[in-house]
Formats: structure tokens, sequence, C-alpha cells
């Protein structure tokens, strides 16, 4: 993993198309005794989808939580774009953008209104438009009026993917996004995300416990136990790498593999 | 600072305040409750002492004084609260949108609710109980300047006590105003509390503000050295919430509280 090299503004000079959209480099968090996440490494190419997968309480969410600004790590450092967010925040946060199903828009603004509030916090250049086109794309025109509070489960999560969308991001992450919906609405979902990576050459690190979504939508998987990255590789020939007969018997192996420097070689 | 997501934060409480008319009802009603209450027991006091001392601008100015700058406090903490009831912080803080940002937009939300408030204590004050607010001319204007600096610094100190210490710390913050109003002596002479209680006073700009609207009542000169005292201790104690605020907020994030928090919001 190369280090981070950047100019006083913590932003690379190297040319757009060879800068990953997220570099993570040798990132750490630890609580009093407990560290939630190790010397995790690893980058996210413009276009890919990357899925992060591992047990609960494996470091997802708090390696998001870096990623994302609202965390502080312990050591390490997060590059969007090539942009240092402990160096330069609201620079890097304009190039990134999440939805999470823990994280859900006021309930009490309607959908219109959410758009047009974080439009203005991430500072969009004509707002008014980028806010129909979003409302055009994700379904959400005869929703416009409705508080967000009262919309179903899959109307609730194409509103937050419109928000996460509104600053069109060189990285997005989702944490979780198909969580609470049903087959159908869930396929429509993921379509329209491989769609984000391939059409808008947007970098995605997607995190999910559903094995059959990772295989379908992720272009590469790292999974994470106690905070250490254990395998990182394609999802759809990782398991036979690693002689498990599907990537959900390698994600249960995985998981209850107790933890030891050469759990990965074992695997 | 970045004027778009100010006016972002703003917005929001635009939107909250134009869509919840049971929002806006309290920030009129308590205050002209009170006018009333005081305004009835000066017309009913001013009958029964005979000594021809006018209790209308002593009393019930200060009452109004006093409201002004608990409203001010509300207007920044209710705002802040909204966010905290309605589980948000993820979404502001995992954005472009910084803390000096986030505090100068809960400011001016307060500005705008509160001179609603004080547009409808003057209505009643001055038209049904003949309150003659504005004789006493501009040292009014830098009196109501201390009060508006102080009932920010209690906003802001107040939000950073909720961010530190959960959701439920909120019953903390109300009763802040209450337990105040004894030592910033509003309704008598700083000289009538005990020693102790004035040396605490001293550390309250309000109190200063009301000895020296006393002194003008009175038709002492102007009190220039109580209202630069009064603003020097209002701009130090503002600095010092500032600085309280920014230091929780930096904890917060280093602890994960501030990325837990929308999850012990729930709680």
């Amino acid at each position: 993993m190369p280090a981070l090299t950047t100019n006083s503004d913590g932003k690379n000079t190297g040319s757009p198309a060879d800068v990953p959209a997220l570099r993570v480099v040798n990132l750490r968090k630890r609580y009093a005794n407990i560290t939630a996440v190790d010397d995790v490494s690893f980058t996210v190419s413009r276009g890919e989808i990357v899925g992060l997968l591992g047990p609960n309480g494996a470091g997802k969410t708090t390696t998001i939580n870096m990623i994302l600004g609202v965390l502080e790590p312990s050591g390490g450092r997060v590059a969007i774009d090539e942009i240092d967010i402990a160096r330069n925040r609201a620079l890097a946060l304009k190039r990134a953008n999440f939805a999470a199903v823990y994280a859900q828009l006021p309930g009490n603004l309607t959908v219109s209104e959410n758009l047009r509030f974080f439009g203005l916090l991430y500072s969009i250049p004509g707002l008014r438009a980028r806010v129909e086109e979003l409302l055009e794309e994700f379904d959400l025109v005869r929703l416009r009026h409705t508080k967000c509070g009262l919309l179903s489960s899959g109307e609730q999560t194409r509103a937050a993917l419109a928000k996460a969308l509104l600053n069109k991001p060189q990285l997005l992450l989702l944490d979780e996004p198909t969580a609470s919906l049903d087959p159908s609405a869930a396929q429509i979902i993921r379509e329209r995300i491989k769609s984000l990576a391939s059409r808008d050459r947007c970098g995605i690190l997607w995190t999910s416990h559903n094995m059959y979504e990772v295989e379908a939508v992720c272009d590469r998987v790292l999974f994470l136990s106690h905070g250490k990255v254990l395998l990182e590789g394609n999802p759809r020939t990782l398991p036979g790498e690693h002689g498990s007969a599907s990537l959900e018997d390698l994600f249960i192996r995985v998981a209850r593999e107790p933890l030891s420097h050469d759990v990965g070689a074992e695997l | 600072m970045n004027l778009r997501p100010i006016a972002g934060v703003v917005l929001r409480q635009i939107y909250l305040l134009r869509g919840s008319p049971v929002r806006v009802a309290p920030m009129v009603s308590w205050v002209a409750i009170d006018i009333v209450l005081w305004g009835f027991i000066t017309r009913y006091l001013n009958t029964v002492s005979g000594s021809g001392h006018d209790f209308v601008p002593t009393l019930l100015g200060g009452v109004l004084l006093w409201d002004f700058c608990t409203r001010i406090m509300m207007g920044v903490s209710t705002a802040f609260l909204e966010d905290v009831w309605s589980r948000n912080f993820l979404n502001l803080f995992a954005s472009p949108l910084s803390i000096s940002e986030y505090i100068a937009g809960l400011v001016i939300t307060s500005v705008m609710t509160s001179c609603l408030g004080l547009l409808a204590m003057l209505l009643l004050a001055t038209g049904v109980f003949h309150l003659q607010f504005f004789s006493l001319g501009l040292p009014l204007v830098a009196f109501l300047m201390v009060l508006f600096v102080f009932g920010i610094t209690l906003g802001i100190f107040g939000s950073g006590i909720v961010l530190r210490h959960g959701p439920a710390s909120e019953w903390l913050l109300w009763p802040l105003p209450a337990l105040l109003s004894p030592f910033a002596a509003v309704f008598y002479p700083l000289s009538t509390l005990p020693q102790w209680m004035q040396a605490v006073a001293h550390g309250l700009p309000p109190a200063y503000v009301f000895e020296g609207m006393r002194a003008l009542l009175e038709g002492r000169p102007f009190p220039g050295a109580l209202l630069l005292q009064g603003t020097a201790v209002a701009v130090v104690e503002l600095l010092l919430a500032v600085y309280f605020y920014g230091r929780v907020y930096r904890h917060a994030v280093r602890t994960g509280l501030l990325a837990r928090y929308s999850a012990e919001g729930a709680a």
C-alpha cells in the first residue's frame, strides 16, 4: 500500500484518472482496552464497487465513521479523492456522501425540503434543477411534499440515496442500503447503484450481510474480522480459492475463526 | 465560513416552523402570558403601594428584558435539539458543514424566533399596560445587545451540555434561566442580595444590565461603566461558551460519541 503523498493543502497533484476515490492507510481505532479497527489499508478506485464484509462488531461501521470524519482515528490516514480528511475535512467531504439505515433523513421534513436542506450543506450549484433531477431519477416526484417519516422503507431508501447523490460524489459509502427492503425493491436499488459506478465513475464502498447481493454487485470484497482485513478479492472467485462452496460459507468461516496473525493464510 | 451551509441550517428551521404551528405558538404564548400576568401585578402594586412609585417600567420592563434573554437562549437550544430529536447528527456532521457554520445557523435561527417573541411582548406591554419601552432611547439598545449576547452564550453552553451528556440531559438545560434569575437581580437592586450572591451576580452580564436600567429609570446619569463591564463579561463568556462547545465536539468525535448519538437518541 503506497503512502499518501500530498501537497500543503492535503491534495494530490496526480492525474484525476489515476486518483482513487478512497485511500485508507494503516487506519486504527482504539477505545481504552479494545482495538475496534487495527491497521486497515485499502483503496476504492473510480467506478469500482468494493464490499466491506464482516460479522457484527468486526469494525465495518467504525471504519465508515472514520472515513466520514465523524470519528477520529487513533492512527493512520483517510484520503477522499486524495484529499486528506484530517487536514481538509470540508473539501474532502464535498466529494463524498453516504446512506445508511441508521442515518435516515429527518422525518419531520418533506422529501424536497430534505433535498434542498442537504443541497445547501453541500453547496450544490444549480440546486433547484439538481433536486428536480434526483426526484425524477428516484421516482420521488409524487412524494416530494410527503414528510420522510411517513414514507415506506423502500421510499425512505430512495430518498436517502437521492440525498447521497446530490453532490455527484466521487465516493459513495453505503452501509447496508438494502437492509429493510423487499427483494424486488432491493434489486431495483442494486441496479441503480451499479449504474452509478459504471456511468458516473463513482467509487462505492458497500457493506451488507446479504452475500447474494454482494456477489451480484461488488467488484471486490474485503473481509473484516476483529478490526483486521483478513481476506481480499473477487467475490465470485474468492470462495473457491479458499475451499468454500459459496461466499456465504466463506463469510461464516471467517466470522467463526478465532483471530490469529496468520488466520488469512490458514483460510 | 461558507454562507450556503449556514443558510441550509436556517432553512431547515424555517421549514420546521412553517410546517408546524405548534412550534410557533410557544414562542409567542409563554412570553405573552408572562407580560399579562406581570402587567396586572404591577397595576395592582401601583394601586396599593401609595408611594407614587410606578412599578410598570421596573417590574414589567424587567420581565420583558429577561424573557427576551431567555427566548434567545431557547432559540439556540431548541434549534440544536431539533437535530437531537430527529437523530440528524450523522447526516449533518458527515457533510462539509463546519462547527462554526452550524453555530452561526443556530444563532441566526434564534434571532428570528426571539424577534417574534419580542414583538409580541412589546405589543402587549406598550398597548395594554402602557410601558414606555423606547423612552430610554439608545442605551436600551446597548443593554439589549448585552442580553442578546448572554442569551446566545447560554444557548451554546446548554447545547454543549446536551452534546456531552446525551439527549436525556436536555432536562438540565430548561431550568437554566430560572436558576440564574435570582442572581441576575431582574426585579431588585443588587444590594438586596447577600454578599455571596452579589459575588455570583458579578459574573452574570444581565446583573449589570438590570442595575443600569434601574439607574436610568431613576433619572441617574447614564451608567457607562456598568454597560462596559456587562459587555466585557458577556463577550468573554461568549468566547468561553464557543470554546467549550468546540471542546465537547472534538471529544465527541474522538470518543465516538457523535457517531453513536443517533443510536442513543432513540433510547
